[in-house]
């Protein structure tokens, strides 16, 4: 019965559907709309566009996907990616303090931010615990505090209780680590996993274009030729659709020779983030995935079938940490340096309000409405001074605005998931009447 | 005799102790190492009367059960905009407290409508009080960022000389800077003692009481207390929440203004967007929770924390004389006394 059900919602009409896509995504779409005037406005040559949104977008994704677990599992937008960047900042901070350089450096800071992050997760996650339904703002102090414990421990207490005496690191008075560190001296960490393997950036997209329109069209036959039943026509047309018009952007950009062309993709971080993508949609064919929707869902209906509902959470706030962790270090190394008391304030904001821009909420997201939310969000911020400048006469206004984004666009969907929070509290309450 | 000490702790509550037994540390730290005792303490009376009214805005708020007000920018913002339309129309003559009582005035219309906005906000989405309530005030205060570069004021004291827009901080001096400090201040002993800014404080601190007693006031306590059992009386529940708000929004307004007038500087653009923090963090230390507030939490919290910090300052200075050691402390008292609150709310009601 369940079966036939499915089959019948699968299949409404292709108007409601277009409908409904436009529904559903109003939030993305909105800001598509919003992006494309900012770019227009801005007049910024389009080869500069790209080439910061490709570095944006490669040095920010990792952060943004390590917010999608927990959401999953129930513990809403994790403000906590805080903690997870200064566990990664401290791996930094050893690595650059034994000089180890380039590519076994940035593995050795992602093997010494792992235990730290493991930790720290756990802690965060038993704090956590102890506060259900308030897990945002929890998460959100405890950065705070966190950045308070952080400061103690670079500012005062090495030099005096850590002996680290490196003249690079620690301020002329022997305490303390300095405001900011150059990643980019011989034995720094600059570009350690972006200068790897390089390779231009519309070649890549028209080998994956054709290989994920061969593997489509084949998925589409076989399914086919077996007579599955839950075909879904429109959803593989918009895709071949989609994948073509990528393929047939490439190509032109490259027959014509344009400037575009020079753009070059770092393949080993883009694989780092597609490894991450993978690893976010596999967890949840497994146990523990489906551990972490279940509890996500309903703490109730978890506990009755026996899960382990602290233990789930925490495991899921781990993750999320470590994942910060070395979202962080690949952030760090894309920018070359690292200022030691503010790097990390600000990411919980930006990565969140990029997530909600894809189009997630507080109780669902996908990775990616992840990776949509940053290409969005880093689009707004790099035509956003322009576009004021060109639109209003002063670059400030449009700085502002995109300040104003961020937050307003975090508020709105925390506003709107508390209200939705409790009309359906209502509705149940009803029922039960 | 374990029992009796626990009983006795838990009377006065494990945080105020613990920043009690450290401010009273530091204190002797301050005399020992030879700080001047009357400049110290007449900063630290001058803080208390500063930073008093703002976290006196949170008891309304608490008393309503919304909780903290973690949207006090919203107060914040009304009270600036008061304060500089004073500025702009020139309204500070003597009479008028040479600007401080029509910038209260002023701010008084924008402090009611959007404390009654917010109220119906606060409504929707009852349970998330605190998260929503940050998130405001974040969005807010940055929407008035644009605001301050747009907004068409033409006093040349508040214009950058140059560019667009209002200056980062505008001075008071010419206007009400220090009014109530210098209100029947008198020095007793090398301590200066801002009688007025005092007064004012503890005025404020009456008003609020003698509110909680009046019949709307027990009103409004029973519907944030109980909101079932006030239902059950015939107590409009979310009406009571509003005016609760509305109370907040007018003090949080009024509480910049004396803490701007105290300061001598009026703070724009980024500065109000971790004001609420602190206050909120006053009353907690004070002995509040996040559904329980009196006003000796208030008078006591906002001493404590503040005298922490201002005695804090130059004794941090005089041990470490490179890094902001009193910051950091803030930080960790500040969050750490909210994260304590919060573990101590229990689970989702």
């Amino acid at each position: 019965m369940a079966q036939v059900n499915q089959i019948k919602i699968a299949q409404p009409k292709l108007s409601i559907k277009i409908r409904r896509l436009l529904f559903d995504n109003s939030v993305p779409l909105l800001f598509i709309v919003i992006c494309l005037a900012g770019v227009y406005f801005s007049k910024l040559p389009l080869v500069f566009i790209l080439n910061t949104l490709l570095s944006r977008i490669t040095r920010n994704s990792f952060l943004v996907l390590a917010l999608v677990i927990p959401v999953i599992a129930g513990l809403g937008l994790n403000f906590g990616i805080v903690i997870g960047a200064m566990a990664g900042q401290f791996a930094i901070i050893i690595v650059t303090h034994y000089k180890i350089a380039g590519f076994p450096g940035f593995l050795m800071c992602l093997l010494l931010a792992t235990p730290i992050a493991i930790l720290f997760g756990i802690i965060t996650a038993m704090l956590l615990n102890r506060t259900k339904g308030q897990e945002m703002i929890t998460s959100m102090i405890a950065g705070f505090f966190a950045n308070g414990v952080y400061q103690f421990i670079l500012l005062f207490l090495v030099g005096t209780l850590i002996p680290i005496k490196n003249p690079d690191l620690v301020l002329s008075r022997g305490i303390g680590i300095r405001n900011t560190i150059d990643l980019a001296t011989e034995t720094g960490l600059k570009y350690a996993l972006d200068n790897v393997f390089k390779y231009p950036l519309f070649n890549v997209l028209v080998a994956i274009s054709i290989a994920l329109l061969i593997g489509l069209c084949m998925d589409y036959y076989l399914k086919r030729k077996k007579g599955y039943e839950g075909i879904d026509n429109f959803k593989f047309i918009t895709q071949i659709i989609i994948m073509a018009f990528v393929l047939g952007v490439s190509l032109y950009i490259i027959m014509t020779g344009s400037i575009l062309r020079t753009v070059k993709l770092p393949i080993l971080t883009s694989l780092f983030i597609a490894a991450l993508w993978s690893f976010n949609e596999l967890v949840m064919k497994t146990k523990l995935g489906q551990d972490f929707r279940t509890v996500g869902h309903d703490m109730e209906i978890a506990k009755i079938s026996g899960i382990n509902i602290e233990r789930t959470r925490i495991i899921a706030m781990v993750i999320s940490t470590v994942f910060a962790a070395w979202g962080q270090i690949i952030f760090l190394q894309n920018i070359g340096t690292l200022s030691t008391y503010g790097s990390h304030v600000q990411i919980a904001t930006f990565s969140i309000a990029a997530i909600l821009l894809g189009g997630a909420s507080v109780t669902k997201a996908t990775s990616g409405q992840a990776i949509l939310g940053i290409i969005l969000f880093h689009t707004l911020f790099i035509v956003s001074p322009k576009a004021g400048n060109n639109l209003f006469g002063d670059a400030q206004i449009g700085e502002f605005f995109r300040a104003f984004i961020s937050y307003g666009v975090i508020g709105v969907a925390l506003g709107l998931h508390a209200w939705n929070k409790r009309i359906q509290a209502m509705r149940k309450r009803l029922e039960i009447v | 005799m374990i029992e009796l000490i626990k009983k006795y702790i838990n009377n006065i509550g494990l945080p105020r102790l613990i920043i009690t037994l450290l401010f009273i540390g530091i204190c002797v730290t301050a005399i020992i190492i030879g700080l001047p005792v009357g400049l110290l303490a007449s900063d630290v009376i001058r803080r208390f009367g500063m930073f008093g009214v703002l976290a006196l805005a949170m008891v309304p708020a608490i008393q309503c059960g919304t909780g903290p007000n973690f949207a006090l920018p919203i107060g914040i913002i009304c009270g600036l905009l008061g304060s500089l339309m004073t500025i702009e129309f020139g309204l500070t003559s003597p009479v008028l407290g040479y600007g401080f009582i029509s910038a209260v005035l002023i701010s008084l219309p924008f402090a009611i409508i959007s404390g009654w906005l917010y109220g119906i906000l606060l409504n929707k989405i009852k349970g998330s009080e605190m998260l929503v309530a940050t998130y405001t005030g974040f969005s807010i205060v940055s929407f008035l960022q644009i605001g301050w570069v747009t907004l068409p004021f033409t006093h040349p004291e508040m214009r950058w000389p140059i560019g667009k827009g209002l200056r980062v901080t505008v001075s008071l001096e010419s206007t009400f800077g220090g009014v109530l400090n210098r209100l029947w201040g008198i020095n007793v002993g090398g301590v200066y003692i801002p009688t007025g800014l005092l007064l004012f404080f503890i005025g404020c601190c009456w008003l609020v009481w003698l509110f909680s007693r009046s019949k709307s006031g027990i009103e409004m306590i029973t519907a944030g207390a109980n909101p079932k059992f006030a239902a059950a009386a015939g107590i409009n529940v979310d009406k009571n929440r509003i005016i609760g708000t509305i109370l907040s929004t007018i003090i949080g307004a009024i509480g910049i203004i004396v803490y701007s007038l105290s300061f001598g500087f009026l703070q724009l653009y980024l500065a109000p967007l971790y004001m609420a923090f602190p206050a909120v963090a006053a009353v907690l230390i004070g002995g509040a929770s996040t559904s329980k507030v009196k006003i000796s939490h208030v008078i006591i919290g906002t001493f404590l924390f503040q005298g922490l910090l201002t005695v804090a300052l130059p004794v941090a200075n005089q041990m470490f004389p490179e890094g902001n050691l009193s910051e950091v402390l803030r930080m960790i008292v500040q969050n750490g006394i909210i994260l304590y609150a919060l573990t101590k709310m229990g689970g989702e009601s």
